[in-house]
């Protein structure tokens, strides 16, 4: 359905770029290639718009911000999972087409589209934020007195935008589709941005341990890799939460200390 | 016949950005049965793209502060055509919003002393806004994603609702489509609250996402409502220009608040050519003033590149004109004086965006950048204590309401928008919901909108949606951008009629699971009501004001459109403007919108 009312985004001389999209649903699916002109910052996400107003009405993709805040246009570019609006056309090999294929960890919906409805569900199960006791000066205020140097790790995780690239690579969720078993990387994050909130006053370390699964990451750190908010998720987020639960759990002092006040 | 499920609710939410989710969660608080309906994934709603900050009179950063100048600024951004109580309530109300976010887990950045810190933002008298960094939406939605999901509230994601029911002349429900399987769904409820944001896929060059297609103004007009204020389109003076595939794309207006200067192509910082007469007494007049003012001298003046969003973005456009662009059309913004570490920490995201899609760097070099359309000051005409439409039981909050900012906004009010007036749309929601029993909608209405939104699937041949969306954004951008005349809003009127002629011969090959072309057609009807309302509002405004520029009718008249404002509804034979008298100011309010600043800072703090 090429429509000439639609300009084709202008050329800088630069000519053509072909790619290849896969094109399909829940069961089968296919490459299908296409080319689309070449213009001057092109980021993955225009060629596929260019390709759905001129060539393919119908081509399936999720987007929202264009602007890389809103973790929507997660797919796999050449193999590697990127946001398709944060990667430059000039980042990747243009002699051969590229590849977009939809994240491979989560199941197909149609396209570029995958159901992701998983990762809500796991995060339905994290206890939510609960405010611990106040000063007298803190509650005549309403609000908390914290330094910035304690809650900048805190911030750090809520920089996530949820586009689950991390949930994407990780092997627990991709190779071994243990979704059973690990919440993944994404809510390893979350569960510690909770955890280390210094007014939090909940107790997550045994849904951690036991419904969320933090023993299952074997630190890689494929998950850091691919975050397009440089999250340090492993190293600042997950190694931490590991050693909380480990101290809990497992260190003989500890689990005595806990075994007298009643925890488990 | 297409098969349907139908749910039944006290309460449904039709969008889940901050204002649908706020909502939702005061309604569920308040024990009604409530649905939250949204096109997208939950926590993707437009809000995450909010950058700079919230504003209230926190008092945080500067003790002078206090509700009353936060109201006055307000009024005074919307050049007076502002909702009086709307401006009153959404002052005095946003303190104690931001702070609940804080219980419920939001974690904003910190003063000194460890409070929730303020910045400086254009046309605040005062640093108000609470921010994270520039990341502050997304601080917003996910806090509110958060604590929504453990409210009881059913979440209806990427569900797309194309029609409003009525029965007995209020609202009885809404009729929409699952996005991913293409199924249909009957919501009945006696309560729908519209929180649907705005309208920027009207326009070509815009910061606003693919969800901005003026939904809930359309589905509101359709139903009966008025649409108030249209002509009030915000063009947000710092967009990027460069390079092509990113025109538009918002740069915050934190980096003006953190001491970001404009310069045009020949170096010459010019925003102080264009400081209008109602701001010249709180506004720096030389370099050196301004540079004390951003040293922290509370006694210097704020600098010109802090005037409300109106203003800076004409002065932009009219260097342009004038010659006097950057290389790509734009002007320049520099944060490059400033140290590169804390540049990194306050704009992070302005930061990657810069070196990742255009290859610059902000810590080392200016900006180029120029106005994108970014909001839409009008909407659903609403009473402003409860949020609800003239259609019973339909109420509407957010961007998609008309009355809190009048002819312009200014920057960081719009989150504390979302968070006062959707919190009072569930609210009265909810106790609409328990005096008004539920409405059968007629069967006939149903499917007949059920019809309606399978019609492009049907049709073998005719228009490609995306090319007639096209065409709209590029007339709306030539002929009812920034600068406005008589011929062009006239040609606009005519354009619009044609395109609707082509939208309802549009046709969709493929089926109905996740098919963006069917989705894309859906759009065109609303996005269609939206222009014809702002093109036809700007016909008649004969003035400019605030956002509202008419190059044929310079000057803000200060007599009859400075009493009125312009409101669109559905009549027999199309849509009706009419001039609506403001709501008169009572005493109090106005000493306080007249009153110099100093009259109204906050008494005996030190400076």
């Amino acid at each position: 359905m090429s429509d000439p009312g639609v300009q084709a985004p202008a050329t800088s001389g630069a000519g053509d770029v072909a790619l290849r999209v896969w094109r399909g649903d829940a069961d089968t699916g296919a490459y299908q290639d296409y080319s689309v002109p070449k213009q001057e910052g092109m980021v993955v996400l225009d060629a596929i718009h260019a390709i759905q107003a001129t060539q393919a009405n119908d081509l399936a993709v999720r987007w929202n911000c264009k602007a890389g805040k809103c973790g929507s246009c997660s797919a796999e570019v050449n193999g590697m999972p990127v946001l398709m609006c944060m990667t430059r056309l000039d980042s990747l090999d243009l002699d051969k087409p590229i590849t977009v294929a939809p994240m491979r960890a989560f199941p197909s919906i149609r396209d570029l589209v995958t159901d992701v409805s998983w990762n809500y569900a796991a995060n339905q199960q994290i206890p939510p934020f609960q405010a611990g006791k106040m000063s007298a000066e803190e509650q005549a205020r309403g609000e908390f007195r914290m330094a910035q140097q304690d809650v900048d790790r805190v911030q750090e995780f809520r920089k996530c935008i949820e586009c689950f690239l991390c949930q994407d690579v990780c092997h627990v969720l991709r190779d071994a589709q243990r979704k059973d078993a690990f919440f993944g990387p994404r809510f390893m994050i979350r569960i510690a941005g909770l955890e280390m909130h210094p007014k939090d006053s909940a107790d997550r370390l045994p849904m951690a341990k036991d419904r969320a699964g933090v023993g299952y990451c074997n630190i890689t750190k494929c998950c850091t890799e691919v975050c397009p908010e440089h999250i340090k998720i492993t190293d600042n987020g997950i190694i931490p939460l590991k050693e909380r639960v480990a101290d809990r759990y497992y260190d003989p002092v500890t689990r005595l200390w806990h075994a007298l006040r009643g925890k488990t | 016949m297409s098969s349907l499920t139908t749910h039944r609710y006290d309460v449904v939410v039709v969008g889940a950005g901050g204002a649908g989710l706020r909502a939702a969660i005061e309604a569920s608080a308040r024990g009604a049965k409530t649905a939250l309906v949204c096109k997208s994934l939950l926590g993707k709603a437009h809000t995450v793209m909010a950058e700079g900050g919230i504003a209230a009179a926190l008092r945080n950063a500067d003790a002078r502060d206090n509700w009353k100048v936060h109201f006055r600024d307000t009024m005074r951004g919307g050049k007076f055509l502002n909702h009086w109580r709307m401006a009153q309530l959404h002052a005095q109300e946003a303190p104690q919003r931001v702070r609940e976010l804080e219980m419920w887990g939001a974690v904003y950045d910190r003063t000194a002393d460890g409070w929730i810190n303020q910045r400086n933002f254009g046309g605040h008298a005062y640093p108000r806004l609470a921010h994270v960094g520039d990341r502050t939406g997304l601080e917003i939605i996910r806090t509110l994603q958060d604590k929504g999901v453990h409210s009881g509230i059913d979440v209806f994601m990427e569900h797309t609702v194309t029609r409003l029911l009525k029965a007995e002349g209020r609202v009885a429900g809404a009729v929409g489509y699952e996005r991913s399987t293409g199924r249909f769904v009957l919501f009945q409820a006696p309560a729908v609250v519209l929180a649907t944001g705005g309208i920027g896929r009207c326009y070509s060059i815009t910061s606003n996402s693919w969800e901005y297609t003026g939904d809930g103004q359309a589905l509101a007009y359709l139903a009966g409502a008025d649409l108030m204020d249209m002509e009030f389109v915000q063009f947000h003076p710092t967009g990027m220009v460069w390079p092509p595939s990113v025109k538009g794309l918002l740069v915050t207006e934190g980096v003006r608040g953190e001491g970001g200067i404009l310069r045009n192509g020949n170096g010459e910082r010019f925003m102080f050519k264009y400081i209008p007469e109602m701001f010249k007494a709180e506004t720096a007049d030389t370099e050196e003033e301004a540079k004390r003012w951003l040293e922290g001298d509370k006694k210097a003046r704020r600098p010109p590149e802090l005037l409300t969003r109106d203003v800076v973005a004409r002065a932009i456009w009219a260097e342009v004109r004038a010659g006097r662009g950057s290389p790509h059309g734009g002007v320049f913004l520099d944060i490059s004086w400033r140290d590169a570490e804390y540049v990194q920490r306050k704009l992070p995201s302005m930061y990657h965006q810069f070196k990742e899609l255009a290859g610059v760097d902000i810590t080392k070099e200016p900006m180029e950048v120029g106005p994108t359309m970014h909001y839409m000051m009008g909407g659903i005409r609403v009473d402003a204590e409860s949020a609800m439409s003239a259609v019973p039981g339909l109420f509407a909050a957010g961007e998609a309401a008309a009355g809190l900012h009048g002819a312009n906004r200014l920057g960081g009010n719009s989150l504390s928008d979302l968070l006062v007036f959707g919190q009072r749309a569930g609210q009265a929601a909810a106790a609409w919901a328990t005096k008004n029993k539920p409405l059968e909608p007629a069967q006939a209405e149903v499917q007949a909108a059920v019809q309606e939104a399978l019609a492009p699937l049907e049709r073998a041949e005719g228009e490609n949606p995306y090319a007639v969306a096209h065409d709209l954004q590029e007339a709306m951008q030539k002929l009812v951008g920034m600068i406005r005349a008589r011929k062009d809003l006239d040609e606009a009127v005519e354009r619009v009629a044609a395109l609707r002629g082509r939208a309802a011969n549009v046709a969709i090959k493929g089926g109905r699971i996740y098919n963006p072309g069917w989705h894309a057609a859906q759009d065109l009807r609303n996005l269609l009501v939206v222009a014809e309302a702002i093109a036809r509002s700007a016909q008649t405004r004969e003035e400019s004001r605030g956002a509202h520029t008419r190059d044929d009718f310079p000057k803000t008249d200060e007599g009859k459109w400075s009493q009125v404002n312009v409101v669109c509804r559905q009549g027999q034979g199309g849509m009706q403007v009419s001039l609506e008298p403001l709501p008169a100011w009572p005493d109090d309010a106005r000493a306080i919108i007249t009153a110099k600043l100093e009259e109204v800072t906050t008494p005996g703090v030190a400076v």
